[in-house]
């Protein structure tokens, strides 16, 4: 069967890859120390030698509209192109095209339908920052095959948080039961505290500091109960209107595992919004 | 009240780079337009397939056509759709950041709970 090599869970900070490759006056003072912390970040994915990606993001009113909004949803093609024309737009984010994994994607489907999740599917899914993101910050090469699943974090009304853990879970199960020897990492990305087009955005940090301080301990010890016991839709508002974005670094806890601890963890307290980086090796760290 | 609708002019017209520059310099006049011509247009069907019943009302109407950030907070409209498009048209005449902000200030006033985005 596949083996998980790695659980990764991060923000998506649309903004990393200008100012990483920014020069002289056009790089932000804060670029360095973003940069040296990603790289770090990488190496936690490089050393677990990935065959596969499974990438789970949220679309951001891109290809999925209200007109037929999916709750989650598995991309099976053989390619993936991937960012739009406003994220070139507004965060210089380069076109990129991915390969597809299909039989882990036809596994998945299958199989979590059976598991008592009715995810819909796309076989031409044009993925956007959520997913690209981390391809920049983890896997720059862009030469791994992977499975894109989007969940709906952005369009009322949303799967509950428990929800969420449930699919992180059932992921994990489903690739420990592709039968394969392929080494995959599953790889999330969400938000801690973010506002977008209200009053609180675009601030000296992130809307609420003590959210991410509590939701970065939760990540880190796998404090799943915890996290639950605190965590609502409507709780969400509280600490900006664009946190329920939280909800995928629930669904990677439910990958990781109840009370599993992160091996890898960092942050960066950044203007808008805090950057937070985590791995877990779920067969011990590799040499 | 259509929320959705309100979205959907946000959504149609900020992928469109040419929608975009032509409603930030015509915005009374892309808007009639738009509800005349767009707004019960089927994004996955073909033309015939119309829409029949989509509407602003005059609130909606208003608030796009005065390019009032403000006022499509306070009906509803989803504030990512209503960001995303306004920093492509009007960031370019602030320095960094500058926009942001400023969209953000002209909020102030407005406290917990935010209206309600669900369509």
């Amino acid at each position: 069967m596949a083996q998980v090599v790695a659980v990764i869970a991060s923000t998506h900070h649309p903004f990393y890859y200008r100012a990483s490759t920014a020069t002289g006056a056009d790089r932000p003072p804060f670029a360095d120390e973003w940069v040296a912390k990603i790289e770090a970040f990488r190496e936690t994915l490089t050393k677990a030698r990935p065959d596969v990606l499974v990438m789970v993001g949220s679309d951001h009113f891109h290809q999925l509209w209200l007109d037929n909004m999916p709750q989650f949803l598995v991309g099976k093609a053989p390619f993936f192109d991937a960012n739009f024309s406003n994220e070139e737009r507004e965060f210089g984010l380069p076109r990129m095209t991915l390969a597809g994994q299909e039989d882990l994607s036809a596994h998945i489907l299958r199989d979590g339908l059976d598991a008592g999740f009715d995810l819909a599917f796309s076989n031409e899914l044009r993925i956007d920052h959520s997913i690209t993101c981390p391809i920049i910050t983890l896997r720059p090469e862009a030469d791994l095959p992977i499975v894109p699943i989007y969940t709906n974090i952005f369009a009322p009304p949303l799967p509950r948080p428990q929800r969420f853990v449930q699919l992180g879970r059932t992921i994990r199960q489903l690739v420990e039961s592709w039968p394969t020897d392929q080494r995959v990492a599953i790889i999330g990305t969400g938000h801690l505290s973010l506002e977008l087009g209200g009053p609180r955005q675009f601030g000296a940090h992130g809307p609420d500091p003590e959210f991410d301080r509590k939701a970065v301990e939760w990540i880190a010890a796998g404090d799943i109960e915890g996290a639950l016991s605190e965590v609502t839709l409507d709780s969400l508002h509280l600490p900006g209107n664009a946190t329920h974005g939280f909800m995928d670094f629930l669904l990677m806890m439910g990958a990781a595992g109840d009370g599993a601890k992160a091996d890898h963890v960092d942050s960066l307290d950044l203007f808008h919004t805090m950057e937070a980086y985590f791995t877990w090796y779920p067969n011990g760290a590799p040499a | 009240m259509s929320k959705y609708l309100l979205d959907k002019f946000l959504y149609t017209v900020d992928r469109d780079p040419e929608l975009v520059e032509r409603y930030r310099e015509d915005p009374a006049g892309t808007v009639t337009w738009w509800e005349a011509e767009m707004a019960n247009k089927l994004l996955n069907c073909t033309a015939d397939e119309r829409t029949t019943w989509l509407a602003f009302t005059e609130e909606e109407r208003s608030a796009l056509r005065t390019h009032d950030h403000v006022a499509l907070f306070g009906l509803g409209a989803h504030p990512f759709l209503t960001l995303t498009l306004f920093i492509a048209m009007f960031e370019r005449d602030h320095g960094p950041l500058e926009y942001q902000l400023a969209y953000a200030k002209a909020m102030e006033h407005i406290s917990l709970p935010y209206p309600d985005i669900a369509t």
